[in-house]
């Protein structure tokens, strides 16, 4: 019994959450302190899972994209582009316009991305990587280059409002997981993507239609990034093209691997995924709050993020285990 | 919105188009970097204004951000023999070659903003930038002069870690601290200039920080950071602008909306209007041969709620910011 807990997946995942959760109650001895602030809960650890909803989105998506041995690069451009879409429509013609619209240019960009690598038989990296360029363009053009902020309070309730206390963001993120999971594991899609990112010529000879499968999750990972960055300009009240997204596409790629899926293919876990990103972010909220200079912030995250792929590695838990045998 | 922001930029595009057909005395071209920021938006609508305003023809190229554009609009103004080059120079390195090319064409070059390496010193004609060290010494001088002697704990946000704006920034800010004793910064990070990271840096500074109650003003590098540290405090359910003072830099118009709504307190521009000095200078070398320094600073003005906030948004709104 013990055997089985000890090798079951994500243990390492939960343990290095629980670890960083414990060095940042050591760095700072609120961490755990909750209280409700209009209607909202308020503390650090609600700031990790606030912060980190939009990465958790994005690893949403992209988890499956790389299931199927995809990439996807232009995750954090999609960002900008929903939310410049959704800041400018929103004070004008209203919230649900405003969502629509960005949603929809979402799983366009998407289904942009997976014609290139489904249809085309473009490499995914090269495919999404011109999404990537062009779509912070995109975005820069739509907001002509300046923050476009806007007042809607429907909008602004995606960033700062609280379902049961529970900040908005984090409820559409947990919405999205447990929509994404019903989908994918309550049938037999999930295993139809693992086996597509495992062998896909085998795949499309056993009779799944692959081509269909790839496009399926760019087209679900473009709604996601659309998601998470109508969130970031929620949270500001506004879209910073230059910014919103940028380089979260690492963040994204660096919690699925954190989540344990390998950029091989054939197979993932959702839940996992989110807990890499709630990782990232739990990492991110003990440095702002650890008071070290900013100058060290790469050089933690760089560290912490070694350790936890390590601990995961199992050549490192091999020897580590051998090791232990030489001292004994 | 847009489409009135459009029209706006074709009548400005028609302004500069039909400026030759009212017998301009100077032409000058422009190498401007490109529209990374609202700020460079700002600065390219001023200049075309006071350019209007001289009656000289402005010649704007947009470099998007690189060197070589810059480098092949620079030869160009100089084929087309312009009576002086303004380079916004994208970068401080690799500028003598084709400065010395001007300068055997007799033609003066001013640098807006930004200066370049020591080695081209002999190359241009004067420089119109801010001193950013300054900037941070004014915003500094203002929380000083607010506190009256009061202890008082601030908070940093930094601008990205290695600008020399955000070095330069902490720099004059930090000069002012240590003239003062009340006067302590006890947290600084980076928010990386923009409001989603400001807002993040600040709700952990609350936190660490006893909720707020231990802060008595904020500092930010720029006023973006700042709107987005106002929304964290108020969603702390503190009152930014009572509980804690503001004070950042850059004075772009929705700061202004924050001071006017008693959110903020106060701002120090980085005035856009770069190219006007740089114009006069240039008219008065044409006419008299008068010689410029080779540095002309711009003013750091400091803005609080004392300034009509309003009247300043509804100014500064248009420009592209």
């Amino acid at each position: 019994m013990m055997q089985r807990l000890l090798q079951s997946r994500g243990l390492a995942q939960i343990i290095a959450l629980l670890v960083i959760l414990a060095l940042d109650r050591a760095v700072s001895p609120q961490f755990f302190d909750l209280r409700m602030q209009d209607g909202r809960l308020f503390g650090s650890l609600i700031d990790v899972l606030n912060r980190g909803a939009p990465v958790a989105l994005l690893s949403l998506g992209m988890v499956l994209v790389i299931a199927t041995r995809g990439i996807d690069l232009s995750v954090g451009a999609v960002m900008a582009i929903a939310g410049a879409i959704a800041a400018s429509l929103a004070d004008a013609h209203g919230m649900p316009v405003a969502l629509a619209a960005a949603l929809g240019a979402g799983l366009l960009c998407g289904l942009w991305n997976g014609f290139l690598v489904a249809v085309l038989g473009i490499q995914p990296i090269v495919a999404t990587l011109i999404l990537m360029v062009a779509g912070r363009g995109v975005a820069q053009l739509i907001t002509e280059g300046r923050i476009v902020t806007f007042t809607a309070p429907d909008l602004v309730w995606l960033g700062n409002g609280a379902v049961l206390g529970v900040p908005a963001p984090v409820a559409v993120e947990l919405g999205m997981l447990v929509i994404t999971g019903a989908v994918v594991r309550g049938s037999a899609l999930g295993l139809l993507i693992e086996a597509t990112g495992g062998n896909a010529r085998a795949s499309e000879l056993a009779g799944i239609g692959t081509r269909a499968m790839i496009l399926a999750v760019y087209v679900w990972c473009g709604l996601c990034a659309a998601l998470a960055g109508i969130i970031a300009a929620a949270d500001i009240m506004g879209a910073d093209a230059n910014n919103a997204g940028l380089w979260l596409e690492l963040d994204a790629i660096l919690a699925v691997v954190i989540g344990g899926t390998s950029l091989f293919g054939g197979r993932f876990s959702l839940v996992l995924a989110m807990v890499g990103a709630l990782i990232i972010q739990a990492m991110n909220t003990g440095i702002l709050l650890s008071g070290y200079p900013p100058e060290f912030n790469l050089l933690v995250k760089a560290a912490v993020v070694l350790v936890v792929l390590l601990l995961q590695s199992p050549r490192f838990a091999s020897a580590g285990a051998v090791l232990g045998r030489a001292r004994q | 919105m847009t489409s009135k922001a459009l029209l706006a930029a074709t009548a400005l595009v028609a302004i500069t188009l039909s400026l030759p057909a009212t017998a301009a005395e100077l032409t000058v071209g422009f190498s401007q970097i490109g529209s990374e920021s609202g700020w460079r938006a700002a600065e390219t609508s001023v200049s075309k204004s006071e350019a209007a305003k001289r009656k000289v023809t402005l010649k704007i190229a947009d470099a998007q951000q690189k060197q070589e554009n810059q480098i092949k609009a620079i030869r160009s103004f100089i084929a087309q023999g312009v009576d002086a080059i303004f380079l916004a120079p994208v970068v401080s390195s690799g500028w003598d070659a084709v400065l010395k090319e001007a300068k055997e064409a007799k033609i003066p070059v001013v640098l807006l903003d930004r200066d370049i390496d020591p080695s081209g010193k002999e190359l241009y004609l004067t420089a119109v930038t801010s001193d950013s060290v300054h900037e941070g010494a004014v915003a500094g001088e203002w929380l000083a002069k607010a506190m009256a002697g009061k202890a008082c704990n601030v908070v940093e946000l930094q601008g990205t870690v290695g600008a020399s704006v955000a070095t330069n920034r902490k720099k004059g800010f930090d000069s002012v601290v240590a003239k003062n004793a009340n006067l302590k910064v006890v947290r600084s990070q980076t928010g990386d200039f923009t409001r989603a990271k400001g807002k993040e840096v600040m709700e952990s500074f609350i936190k660490a920080e006893g909720g707020g109650k231990t802060i008595c003003a904020v500092y930010a590098h720029n006023d973006d950071m700042m709107v987005g540290a106002i929304q964290a405090m108020k969603e702390a359910g503190l009152k930014p602008g009572k509980d804690i003072l503001t004070v950042s830099i850059d004075a772009v118009p929705d700061i202004f909306k924050a001071i006017a709504a008693g959110e903020a307190n106060a701002t120090v521009e980085l005035t856009p209007n770069m190219a006007g000095p740089a114009l006069d200078a240039i008219m008065a070398y044409k006419a008299k041969g008068t010689v410029p320094p080779k540095w002309i600073q711009t003013e750091s003005k400091l803005y609080t709620a004392a300034d009509d906030p309003q009247k300043i948004y509804d100014s500064k709104k248009g420009l592209g910011y």
